[in-house]
């Protein structure tokens, strides 16, 4: 079950022709495959195209209507292989993935892919993760594009230009035989915006009338001599067949043509920021009527020749607006205009930066510099927006208030563990293990539980990809010491491909380290989706298989399970245990603990209506004693719970806050078991409040009351002689 | 056309109209993302294109993160016979609406460049959600708040700011329901407060709560709440007991120390009886009249002196913790914190770990050594005590197990603890005062070095070292100049970590 649930969304999908859709840019898109008769659709979650893979997962209904058939892929190159549906039929299909990342891992079933070229559309949705926000490295999916000869679609980030790119893309790739990338950046994935739709169209050849009637073509299998002609085929009938088709079609397109003798050359994807940067430089209007000449490439690879001789002849100089690096784009037009005898003057990256985020001040700033180069009277000095006015990075030189000390009073907030996440205990476990044994070096994965590299924790010193957890740490495999490394790996990791690259490469190999697999029942930081091992009943797909099971299929004799993750001292005591062992081998702790968001979302409703019912139910939380809290936070340290935070201090005679703990506290217990396990302090309380409580429970409590009342009299008389 | 001239295309630039931008800085999953919504299902109700984007992504897990909206009137659009172009992301300078869910983001805004005086309505919750570093501080590593409010009301060319976290508490909503509110009461939305009110109905999640939080929300910005003004803290009662300590205080004491030294003596008096509080006031005696003749008048090291003195003799052990754990005030405080309804029990269970050293410690002192002497009972107390217990203080077993420990307080001061702490409160004291003549920066110092004595257990253990080493420094450090500051220094590198890394570092650069 992901997150979010998407009933609402699903209904969007229904719409028909002229109607308008109003949503998501990346939920526009899904709406766009169905409108374009897609036979199958596949992927793997990750941000940000994870709601695409949510709200199909979501709309059964309406896919078995059209006969389409939609998968979560077991891993990106999972996905991509699934596109050899296309090779030999003329069926159209789609996958998506998070990229680079997940391009990596799919680029062995691309290349192949590629070679042999496809007879049906094929897609590949990639979200493109760079800049604000991103959580991968820094690379472009261009070079992918390149490398493999697949072609490269970028659209402007509105809805209307988004969907149409999908339905172009089918047609482009069956019309140069190319598998097509369109490529969709963050803040264009999430984007809100509307189209007006179209009918869904139900494919004509289906996946039916395929496996019944099964067609193959040896010339399309990469393998001697064919892989051969499938290189010259690339390059003398797939290329050239796509810029005419580009040309024809008008993919990219021409904005104020003539006006100028000089203009720009840009990724679609950064038209609407370049567009609002003409306008704040009095070059543009809010309605994109730009004053500039501008050649908006929606199709980044491959440049389509004559489109660009066409907007460079004549113009003094170009710049080009490419974000990222290397600058495959003005290198290329660099070759391209001095092998077709045009004398522009090519801009780009002198004037833009070579690394990092096209940001609206860092856009307004090239531009501005490249149009002062060929055009100064058009800029009024007098009316420069604030943007241009200041270096990009340092914002507060132009400030009213210039204060350093503000700006570091500013911290940083990146994400961290959710309240009451099961992850957390693990953490706090290795700290008072590493306090007991010492450090020893660890080697994360991908997921939520790379939030320990950050404070509180500090753990962690590699990650090297998605389940690489494990195999990150293969190298300290030796007889001379018998200190042991530590790796980490999620559950969706594991399934993506850790049992193999990492577990069964330390049976092989015959490791003598421990893993610890965080099994909390979904791949957790991609939105909560379903993988094997998922506690859930999910009647389409197979749940619920056992991760420890599988780990001692391949052959890791010693395996330990903590059911109960918040076992802040079991969870200690096993990684002791595991670190500590004189059997040597690989070792696996698999720590399980569901996901306390996705948890609580399901729960909380159902609790409320308990109550409501009348039935017994308990809510439990913690609490601090301000007054037996002594404010070295130790347990923060330990913990890092975001409802465990700190006051005032009530005590006229101290001074550091307090620890305290928010309404917001699911009362998951780590809190009473760190104090335990750390011995910390006593102030830690649980509070049970019962709702609906039992006759006998309350006969109980009030004999209770009684007593105790009694004694709290006499205890009331001595402190009323002393506090009045 | 190259050569038209830049004032009429200016001129024209200024005639379009342009979009309405609005940023939203919040922290993951705490409803930034309801509130764009809101902002675009109203505009779009209202004749408005609406774009929304945002950068979800993990920072969904509680980190900070920005929602960007703009909007742009739909009769323009007509009349161009065209559709606007909408910008993916916030250009600093080109903000006229700006809300951030917590006061450190409203920091991060201006910093960043959004907020400028010439068209930025800033709207800000002035609660704080304490960052990580802020929180994991050994003693107070909070930010100074107030310069996030100075700067805005720099920056910004209206400002509008309360608790709006309050707000949605009290009326259990969300905190984008008083923030929606206060953002119609500014009027920088070309709509109407029912137009406001319609987007939240149409939101159809938890109605009736939204529309009242955001009508507080609403009345808050147009009439923002008077600071109480700050009356002068009552003094405190002083029961029977206490009346003649009391006097003494304020006769025998200046005026600059009563609150403090008549918030030790009642300290004390509480935790043991008005003997206790007696013997605190004969130490400070002297602390004042070293203070008189040396101090600058605000008997500083008399109120730091005083402050330490009295938590130092009102040390924490299990007769104490006991003690506030069974009283009717605590009961009544988790009652209160938990909200429980008068239907609705409240069971509340401690999580106590006694160690063998505890026990001891408020043992008569013969006996706790006995206690501790390696042999069988020690392993055997050992064993016992291994595991934390969890001990029901609502129940009547753990109340009375409680009760008899609280009932050990007449035994305290025969107690092992007793004796050890006595002993080095007395030492420290001395240094107080034998510093105080020669170098009173100094004394001060050392007065507020018990500072690093905190916690229970090891924690305790940690603090005492570095109390002990600390202390130890000071004859090195008095043969240097600004020997007060070089103290400082010292209890500021204890404070800085848990691992002691950074002390000893600074240790070993002074001797
Ligand atoms: S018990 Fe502690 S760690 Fe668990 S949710 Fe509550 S405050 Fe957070």
């Amino acid at each position: 079950m992901a997150e979010r649930s998407f009933k609402k969304e699903v209904q969007k999908l229904y719409l028909g022709d002229g109607a308008e859709f109003r949503g998501e840019g990346i939920l526009a898109v899904t709406k766009a495959l169905l409108q374009s008769g897609v036979s199958y659709i596949a992927g793997y979650q990750g941000a940000p195209i994870s709601h695409l893979m949510d709200v199909l997962a979501d709309s059964s209904d309406i896919l078995d209507e059209l006969g389409v058939h939609f998968e979560q892929s077991a891993s990106e190159a999972t996905a991509a292989a699934t596109l050899a549906a296309s090779v030999n039929y003329p069926l159209r299909g789609a996958v998506t993935f998070k990229s680079t990342v997940g391009t990596n891992v799919a680029s062995d079933a691309l290349a192949n892919l590629a070679s042999g070229g496809v007879t049906g559309g094929a897609l590949i949705i990639v979200g493109e993760d760079y800049g604000d926000g991103s959580s991968i490295m820094q690379e472009r999916s261009h070079a992918f594009a390149m490398k493999s000869q697949m072609w490269l679609l970028d659209p402007r980030p509105n809805l209307p230009s988004i969907v149409r790119a999908v339905e172009q893309s089918f047609e482009l790739s069956e019309a140069s035989n190319t598998p097509v990338m369109l490529e969709l950046r963050i803040r264009a994935c999430h984007v809100h915006g509307r189209f007006v739709a179209k009918d869904n169209v139900r494919p004509t050849f289906t996946l039916k009338d395929a496996m019944e009637k099964p067609v193959r073509d040896v010339s399309r299998i990469v393998l001697p001599p064919a892989s051969f002609l499938h290189e010259q085929e690339k390059i003398h009938t797939r290329w050239p067949a796509a810029q005419r088709f580009i040309e024809a079609r008008g993919l990219n397109e021409f904005f104020a043509e003539q006006s100028q003798d000089f203009g720009i050359i840009l990724q679609g994807g950064m038209y609407n920021t370049i567009s609002r940067s003409l306008e704040l430089l009095g070059l543009s209007t809010p309605f994109g009527e730009s004053r500039v000449p501008l050649l908006v490439l929606n199709v980044t690879y491959p440049l389509c020749d004559a489109d660009i001789r066409r907007f460079c002849s004549g113009k003094r100089g170009v710049l080009v607006v490419e974000e990222g690096q290397p600058n495959f784009i003005e290198q290329s037009l660099h070759a391209l205009l001095h092998e077709a005898d045009v004398p522009s003057k090519i801009h780009g990256k002198d004037m833009l930066p070579m690394a990092g985020e096209y940001t609206a001040p860092t856009m307004i700033q090239g531009v501005l510099k490249f149009v002062m180069r060929y055009a100064p009277h058009l800029i009024d000095d007098l009316r420069l927006p604030a943007a241009a006015r200041t270096a990009p990075t340092r914002p507060l030189a132009m400030l009213p208030v210039t204060s350093a000390s503000l700006t570091s009073q500013i911290h940083p907030r990146p994400p961290s563990f959710c309240t009451g996440c099961p992850e957390r205990p693990i953490f706090t476990a290795m700290k008072l293990v590493e306090r007991e044994l010492g450090v020893h070096h660890v080697s994360c994965d991908i997921g939520c539980h790379l939030f320990s590299i950050l404070p509180p924790f500090n753990i962690g010193a590699t990650t090297m990809g998605y389940g690489l957890g494990w195999a990150g740490a293969a190298a300290f495999n030796t007889k001379e010491t018998s200190r042991r490394t530590i790796s980490i790996m999620g559950d969706g990791g594991f399934w993506h491909n850790g049992l193999t690259s990492g577990v069964g490469n330390a049976v092989f190999n015959k490791t003598d380290s421990v893993l610890i697999v965080v099994d909390n029942s979904y791949t957790a930081a991609t939105g909560g989706q379903d993988i094997l091992s998922s506690a859930a009943t999910v009647p389409a797909r197979t749940t619920k298989l056992s991760i420890a099971n599988a780990v001692r299929g391949v052959g890791v004799k010693w395996v330990r399970s903590v059911t109960r993750t918040y076992d802040v001292a079991k969870m200690r005591d096993t990684l002791k245990e595991a670190l500590t062992t004189k059997s040597r081998g690989p070792k696996v702790i698999v720590a399980q603990g569901e996901c306390a968001l996705n948890r609580e979302r399901r729960e909380r409703p159902l609790v409320a209506r308990r109550a409501k019912e009348g039935k017994r139910v308990v809510r439990e939380r913690f609490g601090v004693d301000a007054d037996t809290c002594t404010g070295d936070h130790s347990c923060i340290r330990l913990s890092g719970c975001p409802s465990l935070t700190i006051k005032d201090n009530p005590d006229p005679l101290r001074t550091d806050p307090v620890a305290t703990v928010l309404d917001s506290c699911i009362g998951c217990g780590l809190c009473g078991e760190v104090a335990h396990a750390a011995v910390l302090c006593p102030s830690f309380y649980r509070s049970d409040v019962i709702t609906n409580p039992s006759a006998i429970e309350r006969l109980h409590a009030r004999v209770r009351r009684a007593v105790i009342s009694l004694v709290h009299r006499r205890i009331d008389r001595r402190l009323a002689s002393i506090l009045g | 056309m190259n050569t038209s001239s830049t004032a009429q295309y200016s001129a024209l630039g200024s005639r379009a109209p342009s979009a309405i931008t609005i940023a939203i800085l919040a922290m993951g999953g705490e409803g930034g993302g309801v509130l764009a919504d809101w902002i675009v299902d109203l505009a779009e109700h209202s004749g408005f294109f609406a774009q929304k984007t945002s950068v979800p992504g993990v920072a969904q897990r509680t980190g900070s993160t920005i929602y960007y909206c703009e909007i742009f009137p739909e009769n323009a659009a007509q009349a161009a016979g065209k559709e606007p172009v909408l910008a993916l992301s916030p250009v600093l300078g080109e903000l006229d609406v700006v809300i951030a869910s917590e006061l450190m983001e409203c920091g991060r805004a201006i910093q960043r460049g959004l907020v400028t005086p010439d068209r930025t309505t800033l709207i800000a919750s002035t609660h704080r959600v304490y960052s990580m570093s802020e929180r994991t501080d050994l003693a107070d590593g909070r930010v100074d708040a107030s310069q996030f409010i100075e700067a805005g009301t720099a920056a910004a060319r209206s400002f509008v700011r309360t608790d709006f976290a309050h707000i949605a508490h009290d009326t259990g909503s969300v905190i984008s329901a008083p923030l929606f509110g206060a953002l119609a009461a500014t009027g920088a939305l070309p709509f109407s407060r029912e137009q406001f009110e319609d987007a939240v109905r149409r939101g159809g999640v938890g109605v009736d709560s939204s529309l009242a939080a955001f009508a507080i929300g609403f009345d808050a910005a147009v009439a923002p709440a008077r600071k109480p003004t700050g009356a002068p803290p009552a003094d405190p009662s002083v029961g029977a007991r206490m009346r003649p300590a009391a006097a003494r205080v304020k006769s025998a004491f200046p005026a600059e120390s009563h609150a403090i030294v008549l918030a030790g003596v009642l300290r004390l008096g509480d935790y043991q009886d008005e003997q206790y509080a007696a013997e605190y006031l004969d130490k400070l005696d002297n602390i004042r009249d070293l203070d008189t003749e040396f101090g600058k008048g605000d008997f500083f090291l008399l109120n730091e002196t005083a402050r330490h003195l009295a938590l130092w003799m009102s040390y924490e052990d299990a007769i104490r913790v006991a003690d506030l754990k069974i009283r009717r005030a605590r009961f009544e405080r988790v009652h209160d914190e938990v909200q429980a309804r008068a239907d609705q029990l409240v069971r509340i269970s401690e999580f106590l770990h006694p160690r063998i050293d505890e026990i001891a410690d408020i043992l008569p002192a013969p006996l706790g050594r006995w206690l501790l002497r390696p042999g069988l009972v020690k392993r055997v107390v050992e064993r016992l005590t291994r595991n934390g217990r969890i001990v029901e203080t609502t129940s009547l077993s753990g109340f009375l197990q409680l009760y008899l420990i609280a009932s050990l307080r007449p035994l305290r001061r025969r107690a092992l603890r007793f004796g050890r702490e006595r002993a080095l409160m007395q030492s420290w004291l001395a240094e107080v005062a034998r510093v105080a003549s020669e170098d009173y920066a100094l004394a001060c110092e050392i007065a507020m070095c018990p500072r690093l004595l905190k916690g229970y257990g090891d924690t305790h253990a940690r603090g005492s070292r570095n109390f002990a080493a600390v202390m130890g420094a000071i004859c090195a450090l008095r043969m240097r100049p600004n020997a007060a500051e070089g103290l400082r220094r010292l209890t500021d590198a204890a404070l800085a970590d848990d691992t002691g890394e950074k002390l000893t570092f600074a240790l070993g650069a002074i001797s």
